[in-house]
Parts: C-alpha cells; structure tokens; sequence
C-alpha cells in the first residue's frame, strides 16, 4: 500500500516503533523509513550510537531503542524527512512529538496549530511547545497533543496570518 | 585557434566534478555550458541529498553546487565559457561553440580530450492541449521558483510520481503554492517513499494507475481532466475526475541528450532502461572513440550524486590518458567504482543496472 | 507574481529596470531571462504558433523548446527563458516566423 499511496499502514509501522515499556520510559524515536535508498546521514548523526552503524549504505537504519535519548538531532540530519520523536506520557493527558518543518511560516511557541495524520488529514489541534531553528533549515517543532494521537499525528498546519 | 586538453561539455553536477578532477591532476580544461548560470540542474535543488558524507548526503543540492562551482573559479588551469552551445565535432578533433543569447559568437576550439557531459532534456506527454501556456516541463518550473523567485502558478497538477515528480510537488508547496494532486500512470509510486510521504503529510492526494487526459482553457489551462489507466496505460472509461488547475507541470521522465555524441560517430545503442539512446562506454567512462569520454544523465538518466561520481571518473580517466599523472590511479578508479557500485546496490536501482550492462564496453583489466 | 519568502531559499535579484512589452511598460530584474521577469508580470502568453496561432507560454526554461520565441529590440526569435533581461528592453509577441521590420 505504501508504494501506491506515500502513506505508511500499520504493517510497516509496527517495524519501526517500539515496545509499550520503552514508549512509556520517555522520549523515543521513531524512524518512518521502509525503502532500501543509499542514504545513511542518520546513523552517522547519532552520537549515542543508538542508531547503528550501516553496513551497507543502503541498509534501513536499525535502531537500539534503549540507547535512545530522545534528543531529536538526527530529525533534521534525515534528508527524507521521515524521522520523529515522541514522548508518550510528556504530560497526564498529552504527548509531545517532535517533528521536522521546513515550511514557512514558522508556528509561535505557546500557540495552537493544527495537527496532521500521515494524509495531511486534520485529526487534533496541537499546542507549539518548541520551535528549534537548525542551521541546515530543517527547523524542528515540538507540539503537545492528545495520547491517543501520538502514533497519527506527523505533519502540523500554520494559519497564516498574511492570508 | 585555441587548444585545450580536455574540453569539457555541460556544467551540471557530473561536468563540473569532471573538471575539478582532471584540473587537480594538471590538465588545462575548458568547460562549456549553454546555461545562463553553471550548475545545471543542481542549482535549483532545495532537497538535501541522500548519498553517504563523501557523496555529500544531508546537503542540499544548491549547496553542493556552490561549493563546486567556488572550486572550479578557485582553479586556475580551467576555463570557462558559459552561455554557449556545442554545435558541431569535427574530425579533426575541434568543436564549434556559439555563444551568447544572439548566437552571433562562434569559437572553434581543439581539444585532445573531449567529456561529454550534456545531461538530459523532459520527456512530454501527449494529452489534448498540451501545448497551451501554463503546461510547464518539471525543469522549468524549478528554474522560475527556485532561481528566480518566480510564482508559475497558483493551483497545481503534477503528472509523475517519480523523484522529480515528487521533489517538484514539495518545492511548490514550499514556496507557498498549491498542489491540487500527483498523477502518477504506473501503479506504483516510482520515486522515493521518503519523498512521497513528506507531501502526502502536507495533505497533496498521490493517485497512482492515473494519467492526464485533457486540459482546457482558451489562452491558457484553466482546467484539467484525469483519468484512471489500466495496465496498458489505456484510460478507463467513466472514470474521469475534473481538477481547478491554472498549472500543469509534467514530470515523466528525460532522454539523454546525446546528438554531439551521434555526430562525433560514438557507438550508439537503444537502452530503454537508461533512458533512451547513450554511447556505449568502458568502465572509465571511455565511449568507442578514445578520446570521447561521457559523465552524468546523458549516459544513462540517474541520480545527481551517480552523476557526480562518473563525472570523477571520466575526469580522471581522460587526464590520465594524456600523461598526467597521479599516484594511485588504480586505487582511485577502484574506490571511484566502488562508491558508484554501492550508491546502486539498492532495489530501486535495479533497472538502471540492467541498462548499465548492456552499454558497457568489456576493457582489458588495468 | 513573485515568491515573498522561502524557507530555504534567499533570492539576491539584481536592480529593478523597466521595459516594454508591446509599448506597455513593465518592470523586472536585471539579469534575470526576459520571459521570467514576463511570468512575473502575470503575461503567460508568450508567442502564436505559425500555422493555427495558438497560444504558447513558458515551458523548458533552457532554450531548446521554442515556446518563447519573442522579438527583442528588434530581433525576431530570440529565445526569451535564456536571454538575461536590460534596462530599456523592447519586447514585442512576435507574429509568424518573425521579420526586422
């Protein structure tokens, strides 16, 4: 199905996140990369080691979850885009995903955006907790939303205000 | 007359790793290009490429080209003739340049070696209207958004799934244009997943086993029908939806623009799955002619950081074939192989592959 | 129309200059192709076609369609994507297989 669509369905996902134990532990990340292309900037990226070194450079990356901080810097080494933090219980009621952005405008901290499914489907608001600016443009945000849409929200949508 | 040792033709991504090869061993290069700027396609890049660190992964490609083109001007032994086109090969071993807009310059210029490095033109695709104003080829639409700064619509139809398509779709969005849909024939997404997801999360429909039928529009597209295609790429009936487009970019694949290397009388061969017609070579990127070397898209349609690495080759090769010389050749041309053949060693570099050995010249081992 | 900004890219036009198309004044760039400062302008038709005069507009941007064929300062058939823009140019649609009259 991905092949047909772009959207990652439950089969593949389930690949690439990890166990309820490590989800609940604190933040993790999530690499949403299921097709063998030469490109290996993740794993060099990581200073932990927690994504392992490739063999091959068009191996998929491989990742030791429990050597995962959650720090979120190989988000905007990823040259697809396709990489995720999440942090299951951030609060009693929220998780926090992080997320790369390259679009403009730019969300505000504190504010409230939209929070996008893997179709570029509304399915929550968010609140912008964090707005890291990255040299290389790939900006990362972090947004606060509901439990049950951590594992469904991986895009966000800015109202502009120009428009 | 002027003479050169390796004249070097398109200054794209493979040309210009050409040249800064060659020029580090000593050869006097002379490059030419017909663009207004060097770079070729690379300059229009906003996408970070894949690759590994020697091939420049996680740079963007208009990085990547600043950063070769800051090391050519850096290089004293190459020079540069930009804005001119290679009209001609004679026999004996000169090339005729025009220049300019006007085309009212011609220089002839002599060249022991010559690298061929043209690169690729857009394929078009028939449909009903296809030539109204508003139906751009996938290049053209970089060029004016990502040189120029220029919106060439405001509502989108991208036909292509493929990398450009895809890449393309997300540089519109990025410059805060609307992309109504992607369009894709084949019944699989072409291009890299990585690509098509980022769009799809950004809410872009990719429609797969569908191709454009029919644009309308009096002086330009104001409208475009798409239809469902079955596996002979024939459309099914009563399965046409109408879309609210003003722009029509088609991304469905390039040809290897190889005519110079037709009049020079390399031998040519019909390679469907590089593309078209490319000139048959050895793995030094030698064509049939010993003193005609080819780099890039228009030995087989790849990818840039491919492109970048035959161009090292065919740089060095050519060099060397001239009496410059450098210590570890073998190794060089070993370790250059051997990155090309692990940028390829993935599923979706199958075909290319299969297309690479049919155009291959058996050399006798170095 | 032109793009206000982006979040990659940073655009370093050259200076404003004025020229016309068909006698009616217009403003571009310096240095940028003449049919790109045309686009910026809103004109998306850029030549006829000889035979059935049909409309053609912007379309390989590397001078090897024909699309934009346009007379400039009084040459026919200049191909517009890969011409750079002057202060003062003279841009007219040109009809049929173009002429220096």
């Amino acid at each position: 199905m991905l092949e047909k669509t772009g959207i990652p369905i439950d089969d593949d996902l389930k690949k690439v996140i990890p166990d309820k134990k490590r989800l609940a532990k604190g933040p993790v990340v999530i690499i949403e990369c299921f097709q063998k292309i030469p490109c290996d900037p993740c794993a060099i990226s990581c200073k932990f080691g927690a994504i392992k070194p490739f063999k091959d450079i068009n191996d998929l990356p491989q990742v030791d979850f429990n050597k995962c901080t959650g720090c979120g810097i190989c988000i905007s080494a990823c040259p697809g885009l396709a990489i995720f933090v999440i942090d299951k219980n951030y609060s009693e009621k929220e998780s926090l995903v992080k997320l790369p952005y390259e679009m403009l405008p730019l969300p505000e901290k504190g504010k409230e955006v939209y929070a996008l499914d893997r179709a570029g489907k509304i399915v929550s608001k968010a609140k912008v907790v964090r707005v890291q600016k990255i040299k290389n443009k790939t900006n990362i945000i972090s947004i606060s939303v509901p439990k049950n849409m951590a594992m469904k929200v991986r895009s966000i949508k800015v109202e502009d205000k120009n428009q | 007359m002027r003479e050169t040792d390796i004249a070097i033709i398109g200054g794209g991504p493979a040309g210009l790793s050409a040249a800064i090869y060659a020029a580090s061993l000593g050869a006097k290069i002379t490059l030419i290009d017909d663009g207004l700027e060097l770079g070729g396609q690379l300059i229009k890049q906003t996408h970070k490429f894949f690759g590994s660190e020697a091939q420049f992964a996680g740079i963007r490609g208009i990085e990547i080209a600043k950063k070769l083109i800051q090391e050519i001007e850096r290089c004293k032994n190459i020079e540069l003739i930009t804005n001119a086109t290679v009209t001609g090969y004679y026999e004996d071993e000169v090339i005729t340049i025009i220049q300019g807009a006007d085309g009212n310059i011609m220089k002839k210029l002599k060249a022991q070696r010559i690298i061929v490095a043209t690169g690729a033109s857009e394929n078009m695709l028939p449909f009903i209207n296809n030539d109204l104003p508003g139906v751009y080829g996938a290049g053209a639409v970089q060029t004016l958004m990502n040189l120029y700064g220029v919106v060439p619509g405001n509502n989108v139809l991208m036909v292509g799934a493929g990398n450009i398509g895809l890449i393309v779709s997300y540089q519109l969005l990025q410059a805060g244009i609307k992309v109504e849909a992607i369009v894709e024939a084949l019944p699989k997404i072409g291009g890299y997943l990585v690509h098509a997801s980022k769009i799809r999360r950004l809410g872009v429909p990719i429609y797969t086993s569908h191709s454009l039928k029919e644009v309308y529009g009096t002086d330009w597209v104001e409208k475009a029908v798409i239809s469902k295609v079955n596996k002979n790429f024939e459309f099914i009936p009563e399965t046409e939806k109408e879309l609210e487009v003003d722009t029509i970019c088609l991304a469905v694949g390039l040809s290897p623009l190889s005519d110079l290397l037709w009049q020079a009388g390399c031998q040519m061969k019909y390679i469907v799955e590089l593309g078209g017609y490319v000139a048959l070579r050895d793995d030094h990127m030698k064509s049939s002619l010993d003193n005609i070397y080819i780099a890039g898209d228009v030995a087989g349609i790849e990818e840039a950081s491919s492109a970048m690495l035959e161009g090292k080759i065919a740089g060095l090769n050519a060099a060397v074939s001239l009496g410059y010389r450098v210590d570890n050749f073998l190794e060089l041309n070993i370790n250059l192989r051997k990155e090309l053949k692990e940028l390829r060693a993935n599923p979706l570099s199958e075909k290319v592959k299969i297309g690479l050995e049919k155009a291959l010249i058996k050399r006798e081992v170095d | 129309m032109r793009i206000k900004e982006h979040p990659i890219l940073e655009f370093n036009p050259g200076k404003k200059v004025k020229f016309t198309l068909d006698e009616i004044e217009m403003e571009g760039y310096e240095g940028e192709p003449i049919a790109s400062a045309l686009v910026a302008a809103g004109v998306k038709v850029l030549s006829r076609s000889i035979k059935y005069h049909r409309p053609r507009g912007f379309f390989c941007a590397i001078g090897k369609c024909s699309s934009c064929l346009m007379k400039v300062n009084g040459i026919p058939n200049v191909r517009t994507c890969v011409t750079k823009l002057e202060e003062g140019m003279k841009i007219e649609t040109q009809k049929g297989k173009g002429d220096f009259n």
